[in-house]
């Protein structure tokens, strides 16, 4: 009960800082409708590419176009979802520069929660409304039957995806306590792998798929349970597959873990 | 009651010569030099004290402060504030702990200051009664009425200072610590920091850590004073003993000032 109640009020702590952010963006009326704007303007040029292709080839790898669609909207969504949520750990860098960290460990909150309140990228919108569209353009137009077992799987793949995504900002942030600085090279597998999450993983090869398996899982919530949602797969265990982010991101918490154990704040 | 017993701390300090070419070298092989920014540090502070924490810039102020408030880890040597080591036990040691760094701020820059107040509430868990307490108290001692409901942005550093200390003081803390809480601020604003921190040290027995280059802060508010230069204590007394340690070589008397320069070059901890 006890622990219930503690989420509780952690997560009611969580959306008074949405609620802030969220006021806050809106102090600056032009900068956000533009943001918003902006960010559902670029997710079209992805869009197009897939788009251009499929006017060239009808299958790729056997996935239709519909089919190649549903995957890049989910991954999109999942993606978004992230960066919506877990931006404070993506702009990290700046706050450990600033020595703001310093602020966080003077207050009676887990470090988590209070970086992830510290930002939330309402803009984000733009590029869920984004995925959105392709969602209802794949559900009216694609021939997959919507049974309670595929709208679960679809659930699961969100939420494993987000928190995958969510997972890497934060191994990602964990690297500035020892850097001081953002590391590019760790958008290889953020952005990376939104973008190469476009098209379901087993056309990159045995390689990718060892490494979406074993590295990093990207597998367990695109590649496995989109066989079932396209019913390539009859297994309905897949749609629990995208649990297997669960170890991972209890990997990336220790890195955390281990980085705020070594911090060194900076400044006077 | 805070115990500091041999407490170091080192820091590792990247080395490296002016120009790029410097620059490209340290990319490949970079020399360190250690500094000790504490060097066996020790005090004790009894509940209500108010102390002055002075010394000249990098001698050890801050380090102290971040160890105390649990921000740092020490290298050796222990602390417990009301039996709590504040690195180990951090959420419980902060739950009673008010920290004020002058040179950053903790409201929220877009919105009023209202609404990082109810922020704080939630984070500190403060039950609704007791806010409202505080708050009526604290807007009226530092005159906030008018200042609550403007955005931080649009607040002079004056008014700021006023709305940060309020915001470090909502959830009531037993031990307040003042990081050059006066830094830049204009005469009247000064007078009335010093006379909020004066008074909620009385009413309240808040102890107070404060540390500043002013030398009117500290003897506006300080009884007792620390001195630390080099990352060692070098003096723990009254402002007295400042005067006297600090007076002119003839031995005629001078202004703090003065005084505390005079100590600072005998010292040689500049």
């Amino acid at each position: 009960m006890k622990t219930i109640q503690k989420l509780a009020d952690a997560v009611r702590l969580y959306f008074h800082y949405v609620s802030l952010n969220v006021r806050s963006a809106m102090q600056y009326k032009a900068s956000l409708l533009l943001m918003i704007t902006g960010q559902l303007l670029v997710s079209f040029s992805t869009f197009f590419g897939i788009h251009f292709m499929f006017m060239r080839f009808s299958h790729v790898k056997g996935y239709t176009y519909e089919e190649v669609l549903l995957c890049f909207a989910i991954v999109l969504m999942q993606f978004s979802l992230a960066e919506m949520f877990a931006r404070g750990f993506d702009t990290f860098s700046g706050t450990v520069r600033r020595g703001e960290f310093d602020r966080i460990l003077v207050r009676p909150r887990s470090t988590v929660l209070q970086v992830l309140g510290s930002r939330f990228e309402i803009t984000r919108i733009g590029r869920m409304a984004q995925a959105c569209l392709m969602f209802a353009y794949v559900v009216s137009a694609s021939p997959v039957a919507w049974t309670p077992l595929r709208v679960t799987t679809l659930a699961m793949m969100l939420l494993g995806g987000a928190m995958l995504f969510g997972a890497l900002f934060q191994v990602y942030a964990s690297l500035c306590f020892f850097t001081l600085d953002g590391l590019e090279f760790m958008n290889v597998l953020t952005d990376g792998g939104r973008e190469y999450g476009k098209y379901p993983l087993d056309i990159y090869g045995k390689r990718v798929m060892q490494f979406s398996i074993a590295v990093v899982p990207y597998a367990v919530v695109q590649y496995y349970p989109l066989q079932l949602l396209l019913g390539r797969s009859a297994n309905p265990w897949l749609a629990f597959c995208p649990l297997g982010v669960l170890p991972f991101a209890a990997i990336c918490q220790l890195c955390w873990r281990y980085g705020v154990s070594r911090y060194k704040s900076a400044g006077s | 009651m805070i115990r500091v017993e041999h407490v170091s701390k080192t820091y590792r300090v990247q080395k490296r010569s002016a120009g790029f070419a410097a620059a490209l070298t340290s990319l490949f092989s970079r020399e360190y030099e250690e500094i000790r920014a504490l060097n066996d540090v020790s005090f004790t502070i009894g509940d209500g004290e108010m102390i002055g924490y002075m010394g000249p810039n990098g001698a050890g102020k801050s380090s102290t402060i971040k160890i105390l408030s649990g921000i740092l880890t020490p290298d050796s040597g222990s602390v417990t504030i009301d039996g709590r080591v504040p690195w180990k036990n951090r959420i419980e040691h902060v739950k009673s702990i008010g920290v004020v760094f002058g040179q950053r701020s903790q409201l929220w820059w877009d919105i009023p200051v209202i609404d990082s107040y109810e922020l704080l509430r939630d984070i500190y868990a403060i039950p609704k009664a007791q806010y409202s307490k505080n708050l009526e108290e604290l807007t009226e001692l530092l005159a906030l009425s008018e200042l609550l409901k403007t955005p931080t942005r649009q607040l002079s550093l004056g008014q700021r200072m006023r709305c940060e200390i309020a915001a470090s003081l909502l959830h009531a803390p037993k031990v307040l610590f003042l990081d050059e809480p006066t830094i830049g601020l204009d005469a009247v604003s000064k007078i009335a920091v010093r006379e909020f921190v004066t008074r909620q040290n009385r009413e309240h027995g808040t102890t107070v850590i404060l540390t500043t280059h002013d030398m009117q802060d500290i003897s506006a508010l300080a009884k007792r004073v620390i001195l630390i230069g080099r990352g060692r204590i070098l003096l723990d007394g009254t402002i007295d003993d400042i005067r006297r340690e600090g007076a002119n070589p003839g031995g005629e008397t001078t202004d703090l000032d003065q005084a505390v320069a005079n100590l600072y070059r005998r010292l040689d901890i500049l």
